[in-house]
């Protein structure tokens, strides 16, 4: 931001319906989160008077553990948690490495393949769902986690993303320099570029371990027993047995949510920062 | 996946890098740069255009997984022509689309202009509200705008029946379930949206806005005169990525009708295309004419592509 420069107009002051139009976006984001909690931790009789509860109540371990009679949630957060972290961690080296060799590196067929990689973007590979089961199949992968960590490893946006990234900051002379000095590629990019580009990285990772523990149709399609469930997927689960409690699916919501926004909560600030630097800025 | 958004946009306008010179060097090292993309090309070869350009094949089969499968030619397309169906999820999903896509749109320009103010305060806690959506899953999300806007027990009904209105059954009626399901794709990426849109407004130098104000421009006018026209190349890359995004709504039709999941209701008022895909798919196991129905969702996308690029072309001629 060029907080630097004030705006002409009331000498740069910020008029009073601009914060009322900013709280109120802020309220109408925040509230269903809220609301979430609030059924969560009541009962249904609670949660379903009207005019309508708005503290939480004291019920949230009941509810627990019905949640925990109808489906393995505990072993689902941890299945979330393994998966968003494995293809968080993948992106952000796989994309770096791969973003490191577009940017600093000269080889035969660079330009074409960066090409490549840009155009893959343009293919909507969601609708092939069907032949995607009929491969998992083949590979004996259905119902394992496996079938969800690996097609996400890499992506075609983390690379050009990585690659602005690294053509950006890192100088070609330091590159230079490293190479005469002895150093391989491998340890240039370990030991130079990566230290340099980590916060990006990091980010990227982030934006991917948010999308993977999100993620509902290819994990609905692919899981089958309940001790494989993504949260996501267990959420549903307690859906099916709806007539238990009202506050069963939204319990499991706040649960399956919980982690993300404590992570968000902490991280956030770089990730909105990742978007405001991103491919569009200039 | 639905509604991913990534960046379609050309390759960065930095200078090309200058290439690191190796002479003299092993074999291992005059490789290791294919090493380093290799794993990307492998894995979209396998899981990503492979399985894509198979779905062009078997969309010719009457192809069971568990059973036969019997080459029929184009009978899976005349038979999704004439299925009424896929037309009423075709014409849902276009609805459900153009409900959240327009208000989305909008709500993003406008937060984007306030949050451009240099002297805003809180900027930091507003841009991380209007982001707490994305982060929040699309299950959870449908789960909590289902029962706030629910016939009986919802939060929204209670507040309508405040001001005399009669409580109305979003899920079971087919505007209503549009206009829950838009809800929520607009709740979660207007926010995401929002902060696109501020990425390309803080290129504009702020000496555009006062030399406006300068000149007697109010506020309404710089927004319309300054901050739409910088915003054009992105305002058409979300529309084409809500698109996109919209064509594979599947999560929250999914969720919201609890009694008929798989068709978003009895009289499948809410079912789109890609419900109907899992539907054909996986409910009634007809691989054959589920990816028939993927081939038709190409299409579409092929041609919004098509559109967006004319109309994109004939923005650049406008200038």
């Amino acid at each position: 931001m060029t907080a630097a420069a004030p705006r002409v107009r009331g000498h740069g002051r910020v008029r009073w319906w601009t914060y009322a139009l900013l709280a109120a976006a802020a309220v109408v984001c925040l509230f269903p989160l809220y609301w979430m909690f609030v059924v969560a931790t009541n009962d249904t009789a609670t949660a379903t008077r009207m005019p309508p509860a708005v503290v939480p109540g004291g019920n949230f371990l009941h509810l627990l553990g019905l949640v925990l009679d109808t489906v393995p949630f505990v072993r689902a957060l941890l299945n979330s948690l393994f998966v968003a972290a494995a293809i968080g961690a993948g992106q952000a080296v796989l994309c770096a490495v791969a973003g490191f060799a577009f940017a600093k590196l000269s080889f035969p067929g660079r330009n074409t393949l960066f090409l490549v990689v840009v155009l893959t973007m343009t293919v909507p590979t969601q609708l092939a769902v069907i032949p995607q089961y009929m491969i998992m199949s083949w590979l004996g992968w259905v119902d394992t986690l496996q079938a969800l960590v690996v097609p996400g490893l890499a992506s075609a946006f983390g690379i050009f993303w990585m690659r602005q990234h690294i053509t950006a900051t890192i100088d070609d002379e330091l590159v230079q320099a490293a190479t005469i000095d002895g150093a391989s590629t491998w340890q240039v990019f370990w030991r130079v570029a990566f230290p340099i580009v980590r916060p990006a990285a990091l980010v990227l990772g982030l934006f991917g371990f948010v999308t993977a523990w999100n993620d509902f149709l290819w994990p609905f399609i692919v899981l089958k027993t309940p001790e494989r469930y993504t949260a996501q997927i267990a959420i549903k689960a307690l859906q099916n047995s709806y007539d238990v409690d009202l506050g069963l699916a939204m319990s499991g919501s706040f649960l399956a949510t919980a982690p993300l926004v404590v992570l968000f909560v902490l991280v956030g600030r770089r990730m909105v920062a990742g978007i405001l630097d991103g491919a569009f800025k200039g | 996946m639905s509604g991913v958004v990534v960046a379609l946009v050309p390759a960065p306008r930095a200078a090309p890098p200058a290439p690191v010179r190796r002479t003299a060097r092993g074999l291992g090292e005059r490789l290791a740069p294919y090493a380093y993309i290799a794993p990307f090309f492998v894995l979209f070869g396998i899981f990503g255009l492979f399985p894509f350009a198979f779905t062009f094949y078997v969309a010719l089969f009457d192809w069971n997984p568990i059973g036969d499968q019997v080459f029929i030619g184009v009978d899976n397309f005349t038979r999704m022509f004439a299925d009424p169906r896929f037309w009423n999820a075709a014409r849902n999903t276009v609805s459900i689309w153009f409900l959240s896509t327009v208000p989305q749109l909008s709500l993003a320009l406008v937060l984007a202009h306030v949050l451009n103010h240099a002297r805003l305060r809180f900027a930091l806690f507003f841009r991380m509200s209007v982001l707490v959506p994305y982060v929040t899953s699309v299950a959870a999300t449908a789960i909590v705008f289902a029962q706030l806007f629910d016939r009986d027990y919802g939060m929204l009904n209670w507040l309508l029946g405040l001001v005399g209105v009669a409580p109305v059954d979003f899920v079971q009626s087919t505007a209503g379930s549009h206009v829950l399901i838009a809800t929520m794709v607009t709740w979660r990426w207007f926010g995401y949206t929002t902060l696109l849109y501020l990425a390309s407004l803080q290129a504009v130098p702020l000496a555009v806005y006062e030399a406006a104000a300068i000149d007697g421009a109010g506020p309404w006018q710089r927004f319309r005169h300054i901050t739409i026209p910088s915003l054009r190349p992105v305002i058409i890359f979300t529309v084409v990525t809500s698109t996109i995004g919209g064509l594979q709504i599947f999560t929250e039709p999914l969720l919201i009708a609890t009694g008929a999941p798989l068709t978003c209701g009895a009289v499948r008022q809410c079912q789109t295309l890609t419900l109907f895909l899992y539907e054909q798919g996986f409910g009634e196991f007809e691989f054959g004419y589920g990816s028939a129905v993927g081939v038709a969702l190409f299409a579409m996308v092929v041609v919004i592509a098509a559109v967006n690029y004319l109309l994109a072309g004939r923005i650049r001629a406008d200038r």
